[in-house]
C-alpha cells in the first residue's frame, strides 16, 4: 500500500504526515506540487500548513498546483483523498468537498488538544473507528471556523456527511460543531484536527489519530 | 536623473576630503569618525559611512560588553569545551551530543522593535534566529520565546502583549517550527521597554558544521532569498536625504517603517532551500543578513576567510527603486541569505534556487586580496579592510559603579512584611498568588503557539523544559530550558544570573535531560550609566562562575543595552538558556504529579528566604533583601540524582514556591494531592523560594530505595503524602482547595486582561 503525501512550498506537517502513513504500516510516498503525477500511489494526503503563506485566501493559490489537477482527476476514479487543516482548505478551494473555512471566531490561532466525536464510519478513512467514538487530536489553525450555506449544512447533515464533530468548547466557531466532512461517496476526507499529530502518546495527546491511517488501508485492500 | 549621478565614489572621496559627512546622526563618535578616515586614509564614502556606523554599533560590535564577556573565554576549561564544535564568535555555539548529532542553539533580543511594531519586531526577531541557526548548516527544530511586558494591567501591556504574541505565532507557526517554551513575566520596569528574545535551535550531523567564512579564490558569492528592499533601513537614510533630490529621494522621500517586515513563507521556503544546498554540498561559506544586511554579511564573510571579497552591488535585486548604495548595504530586509559557492557549483545551486522558486544572484567573489571592494555600475564605492569593519571595531572600557542605593535595597529586608499566619488567610494566599499575572497559566499565549509541528515533541510548555526527538531510530533528543528573574538579579546581579543559570540547570534536569551547554541573552540598561555596568560585569561574572562549577560551558550569547525609559533602567534581565541531552526521549519525566498512589517527595531544604520572592511582589509590591541563597552544588546533585530515574513525574520549584508547584502539578495532572506541610512554618513552606528544590512523585513500592538514593547522593528529602485521584489540593490542618477552584483562579487571569 503505496499513500502519497503533497507538498506545496509552505507545507509544513508534510513529514509528520509520511510518519503517521508509515506507522500505519503503509509506505510513504513524496508527491510535488509542481509535478502533474501521483506516483501511482493508492491514496493521497493533503496535510497541513501554510501553503504559499495563506496569501490571497487558505488554499487559494496551491489549488492551481499540477498535481492537484492529477488529484481531481483521480479522486473521479474513487481515489481515497484526506485533507488536514490546510488540505482540507485545499480541497474545499478545488471544490472536492463544499463549504469554506474562514478566520477563527476568537480571531487567534488556536493550538489545543481537542476532544472530537466520530460522527460517521462509513468512509475510505473512518472505517476503524466505532461510531460515536469519542477521540483526542490536536487542533492548531487560524482559519478553522466551517462555513457553508445553510442548505448545503443541512445536506451534510442530512446525508451523515459531518465525520467529525468537536466536543467540548467550540474552538474556532465552527458551523454545527462541524469539524471535519467528506463527499458523497466517503472516499474524500477534510478535518480541521490534525490526526497525524495523534499516533502515539509520546509526541502527541493520544494515538487516536492513526486509525484514520490504519482504516485507509482496510478501504483500499477491501 | 539617474542614481549613478550622485554616487559618492572612493575616487571622489579622496578628492573631497573637505565634505562635511553626518556621522554623528549615524550613531558614531568624533573619535570612531577620525579612526576610520585613518584607517581608509582618506574620508570614507556614503557606503563604508554607512557600512562603519552599522558595525560599529553597539548592537553588532558589543564595544562597550566585549571587555567584560571575554571573561567567559576565561573562565571556560578543556574539559568544558571538550564538546564544543563552535562558540562565541560564531552565528551560533555547536555541541557535539554523540551518535554522530550536533546541535546549536542560541538566544536573542528584538526589544526595540517590538516596542515600536510589537507584530513585526516579535515576527522578525523569530525570523532572524532561526536564520542564525540555519547558518550553522543545521535543520532548525524549535523554537521558544521569554518574553517581559509592562505591569500586566497597564493599558499599554494590551497593546504590545497581544501583538507580540500574534507575531511570534504568525512567525514561527508559518514556519513549521514548533513552539515549545519560553517566559512571560509582567513587572513596570519594562513599561516602556518590553523584552522579546528569541531563541531556536537545530541539530546536524556532525561532519554537515558550516561556518561562515570565505575562502577559496575565485569562489562566487551568491545572494539568495527576498529582494532588497527600503524597510529597516533606520539611520542611514540621513544619506539618501543628503545626496538625492526629486520623487525618488531628497527630503520628500516616502519614509518606511524601520522595523522590518517579515514574510515567513519566504523563510521557510528558504530553509528547506538550504537545507537541499547544504545536503548536495553546494555550500563552501554561509551567512545569514540579519542586522547590518549586507555591510554585515560580506565584512563577516570576507574577515572570516583567508581573502578578500569584490562584490557588484548593482547585482542586487531590489524590491524599492533608486536605492543607493549606503541603503542597500544597511537595509535589514528579512530573508536573505550570503552563500560562498565554488564556480562549478554554481549551477547546480542556481538550480536547487530555481525548485524552490528562490531568487538567487551571483553578486560577487572572493579575491586573492584583502580588501573588501564593492562596485557601483563599475564605479567603486566600498575599498575596506573587512577586519575592521567586522572585527576591528572599537572597544569601550566604560565606568563602573556599584549603584548608590544598592545598600539601602539589600538592607530593606522582607522579614518585616506582613505574614498571613490562620488558615484561612493561607488558603486565600495560595489562590491569590496562582491568580497573580506572574504566576498563572500561560495557556492564553501558548495556545496561539503551533507546538506539535515536525511531530517531534515531547514535552512543551507548560513543561518545565521543552524536549525535542533529534534521532527518531534512537530517540536521542535535546531538552532546553530558558529562564531569568530580574527581580532577584537586581538585588544582587552575581547571584541573580547563577539563579537563572541554576533554574535552567534545574529544568533541564528535571525533565530528564543531562545539562550540557548554555547559551545567554544579556538584557541590561544604557552601558552609559556606571551603576548599569555594575550589574552587566556582576551578572557576566555570576554566570560565568555558575558554569564553570557546574562545569558545563557558554556556547554563545547575545547582549542588549540601552533597555530603559528615560534614564530608569530596566530590572537587569540576563536571560539563560540551558541545553540538556536524553539518550533516549521515552525516558524523560513529565511534568506534574504522577500517579494515583505515588508518593510526593521534596527535594531540597527550603529557608525563611522572601528577597524579590513572587510573594513579597504580589502581596506587598516590595522588592528589597537579598535573593534566595545560590547552592550550584546542591543543583549538580539533585540533576546527578534525577539522571538515575526511579521518578514518575516531577516539578521545579521557583517562583511562588511549593504552594505553586503544588497547584501547577495538580492542574496539570488533573489529579488531586494529599500533603502534610514540612517545618514548623507553614508559610515558608507554602511561598520561600529556595533554590535548588524539586517536588518529585516516586512510585510507592519504589519510595524506599529513592529514598535511600536521595541519602546516598545527599540529596535533602522530605516526604510530603501522596497522589489521589479524587480532585483536590488537600493540604493537612490547613486547607482543601477542590481543582476547579485551583483551576478558575490560575487559568482566569490572562484571558480576563487580554480577551
Amino acid at each position: 500500500m503505496r499513500i502519497g503525501v503533497i507538498t506545496f512550498p509552505g507545507t509544513l506537517d508534510d513529514a509528520d504526515a509520511a510518519r503517521a502513513v508509515r506507522y500505519a504500516g503503509a509506505e510513504a510516498v513524496a508527491l510535488w506540487h509542481g509535478d502533474a503525477d501521483l506516483r501511482g500511489v493508492d491514496a493521497v494526503v493533503v496535510p497541513g500548513g501554510f501553503s504559499y503563506g495563506d496569501y490571497l485566501r487558505a488554499g487559494a493559490i496551491a489549488r492551481f498546483a499540477p498535481v492537484m489537477g492529477e488529484v481531481v482527476r483521480a479522486v473521479r476514479g474513487g481515489l481515497p483523498v484526506l485533507g488536514i487543516c490546510n488540505g482540507f482548505q485545499i480541497l474545499c478551494e478545488a471544490g472536492l468537498l463544499p463549504g469554506a473555512l474562514l478566520r477563527n471566531a476568537g480571531l487567534h490561532f488556536v493550538c489545543r488538544d481537542q476532544r472530537l466525536r466520530v460522527e460517521r464510519t462509513s468512509t475510505a478513512w473512518t472505517g476503524g473507528f466505532e461510531a460515536g467514538a469519542e477521540i483526542v487530536v490536536p487542533v492548531k489553525n487560524m482559519d478553522g471556523r466551517y462555513t457553508a450555506e445553510q442548505s448545503t449544512v443541512d445536506e451534510l447533515e442530512g446525508e451523515g456527511r459531518v465525520v467529525f464533530r468537536y466536543l467540548g468548547a467550540n474552538p474556532n466557531g465552527s458551523l454545527g460543531d462541524i469539524a471535519g466532512i467528506s463527499s458523497a461517496d466517503g472516499r474524500v476526507v477534510g478535518l480541521m484536527p490534525h490526526p497525524e499529530h495523534a499516533i502515539d502518546e509520546l509526541t502527541g495527546p493520544s494515538a487516536d489519530g492513526l486509525r484514520l491511517f490504519t482504516s485507509v488501508l482496510g478501504s483500499v485492500l477491501a | 536623473m539617474t542614481a549613478t549621478t550622485h554616487v559618492d565614489t572612493v575616487g571622489h572621496a579622496a578628492a573631497t576630503p573637505e565634505v562635511d559627512q553626518p556621522y554623528r546622526e549615524l550613531g558614531l563618535k568624533h573619535d570612531e569618525y577620525t579612526r576610520i578616515r585613518e584607517i581608509l586614509g582618506r574620508r570614507p564614502t556614503d557606503a563604508e559611512l554607512a557600512m562603519y556606523s552599522v558595525m560599529w554599533s553597539e548592537h553588532c560590535s558589543y564595544k562597550s560588553s566585549k571587555v567584560h564577556l571575554s571573561y567567559f573565554g576565561e573562565t571556560t576549561t578543556e574539559a568544558m569545551r571538550s564538546s564544543m564544535l563552535a562558540g562565541i564568535g560564531e552565528n551560533a555555539g555547536v555541541v557535539d551530543i554523540g551518535d554522530g548529532w550536533a546541535v546549536t542553539f542560541k538566544v536573542e533580543s528584538h526589544n526595540h522593535p517590538s516596542y515600536v511594531e510589537p507584530y513585526q519586531g516579535a515576527a522578525t526577531g523569530v525570523g532572524g534566529i532561526v536564520r542564525d541557526i540555519l547558518a550553522m548548516g543545521a535543520r532548525p527544530l524549535a523554537v521558544m520565546d521569554p518574553l517581559r511586558f509592562g505591569a500586566a494591567e497597564a493599558p499599554d501591556t494590551r497593546r504590545v502583549l497581544p501583538g507580540v504574541v500574534a507575531g511570534v505565532g504568525g512567525y514561527g507557526n508559518c514556519l513549521g517550527l514548533p513552539n515549545i517554551g519560553g517566559e512571560v513575566v509582567f513587572d513596570p520596569s519594562y513599561q516602556g521597554n518590553p523584552l522579546v528574545n528569541a531563541l531556536c535551535v537545530g541539530a546536524m550531523r556532525v561532519e554537515d558544521l558550516h561556518l561562515a567564512h570565505a575562502s577559496g579564490t575565485g569562489n562566487k558569492v551568491i545572494l539568495f532569498g527576498a529582494r532588497t528592499g527600503l524597510d529597516g533601513i533606520g539611520g542611514v537614510s540621513v544619506l539618501a536625504s543628503d545626496t538625492f533630490a526629486g520623487d525618488e529621494g531628497g527630503t520628500g522621500r516616502k519614509k518606511l517603517p524601520s522595523v522590518q517586515v517579515g514574510d515567513p513563507f519566504t523563510e521557510k521556503v528558504l530553509i528547506e532551500c538550504c537545507l537541499e544546498l547544504f545536503g548536495a554540498g553546494l555550500v563552501v561559506g554561509i551567512q545569514d543578513l540579519g542586522g547590518a544586511g549586507l555591510s554585515c554579511a560580506t565584512s563577516e564573510l570576507a574577515s572570516a576567510g583567508d581573502g578578500g571579497m569584490r562584490v557588484e552591488l548593482d547585482r542586487v535585486p531590489l524590491r524599492a527603486k533608486g536605492m543607493t548604495p549606503a541603503e542597500i548595504l544597511s537595509s535589514e530586509s528579512q530573508e536573505r541569505m550570503c552563500a560562498v559557492v565554488r564556480p562549478e557549483d554554481v549551477e547546480a545551486f542556481m538550480d536547487v534556487c530555481r525548485r524552490w522558486d528562490v531568487i538567487a544572484t551571483e553578486i560577487g567573489e572572493v579575491t586573492d586580496g584583502d580588501r573588501l571592494v564593492i562596485t557601483w555600475h563599475g564605479e567603486t564605492v566600498v575599498d575596506v579592510p573587512p577586519r575592521t569593519v567586522a572585527h576591528e571595531g572599537p572597544v569601550y572600557q566604560r565606568p563602573v559603579t556599584r549603584p548608590a542605593d544598592q545598600t539601602d535595597l539589600e538592607a530593606d529586608d522582607p522579614v518585616v512584611l506582613e505574614r498571613p499566619h490562620t488558615p484561612e488567610a493561607l488558603r486565600a494566599e495560595i489562590l491569590r498568588m496562582a491568580a497573580s499575572p506572574n504566576l498563572a497559566s500561560r495557556a492564553w499565549v501558548t495556545e496561539q503557539y503551533d507546538r506539535y509541528v515536525r511531530g517531534g515533541t515531547v514535552l512543551a510548555q507548560p513543561a518545565d523544559a521543552g524536549m525535542v526527538r533529534i534521532d527518531e531510530s534512537t530517540g536521542r533528543g535535546v531538552a532546553i530550558s530558558c529562564d531569568c528573574n530580574g527581580r532577584y538579579t537586581r538585588l544582587d546581579p552575581y547571584a541573580g544570573a547563577q539563579l537563572a543559570l541554576a533554574e535552567a540547570y534545574r529544568n533541564v534536569a528535571v525533565s530528564g535531560a543531562r545539562p550540557v551547554a548554555v547559551t545567554n541573552c544579556l538584557n541590561f540598561g544604557s552601558p552609559e550609566d556606571p551603576g548599569v555596568m555594575w550589574q552587566f560585569e556582576r551578572a557576566v561574572h555570576g554566570l560565568a562562575d555558575g558554569c564553570a562549577t557546574l562545569g558545563i560551558p557558554v556556547t554563545g550569547g547575545n547582549v542588549s543595552f540601552y533597555n530603559q525609559t528615560g534614564h530608569t533602567p530596566i530590572l537587569p534581565t540576563p536571560v539563560v538558556g540551558v541545553l540538556g541531552v536524553i539518550d533516549d526521549v521515552r525516558r524523560r519525566i513529565p511534568t506534574g504529579l504522577g500517579a494515583p498512589g505515588d508518593t510526593l517527595l521534596l527535594l531540597g531544604d527550603t529557608a525563611d528566604e522572601f528577597g524579590g520572592s513572587e510573594w513579597a511582589h504580589v502581596v506587598h509590591g516590595h522588592l528589597g533583601g537579598r535573593p534566595p541563597a545560590v547552592d550550584l552544588d546542591a543543583e549538580r546533585r539533585l540533576a546527578g540524582l534525577l539522571a538515575g530515574g526511579g521518578v514518575s513525574a516531577a516539578h521545579d520549584l521557583s517562583e511562588g514556591g511549593l504552594a505553586q508547584t503544588l497547584v501547577e502539578a495538580c492542574l496539570l495532572s488533573g489529579r488531586g494531592a494529599r500533603v502534610t506541610l514540612p517545618g514548623a512554618d507553614p508559610f515558608v513552606a507554602l511561598f520561600s523560594e529556595s533554590s535548588a528544590r524539586v517536588l518529585v512523585a516516586v512510585p510507592e513500592s519504589g519510595t524506599a530505595a529513592f529514598t535511600a538514593r536521595c541519602a546516598e547522593a545527599g540529596v535533602p528529602c522530605h516526604r510530603l503524602g501522596t497522589v489521589e485521584a479524587a480532585g483536590a489540593l488537600a493540604i493537612e490542618g490547613l486547607a482543601d482547595l477542590p481543582l476547579d477552584e485551583l483551576r478558575t483562579a490560575w487559568e482566569g487571569t490572562l484571558p480576563a486582561l487580554f480577551g
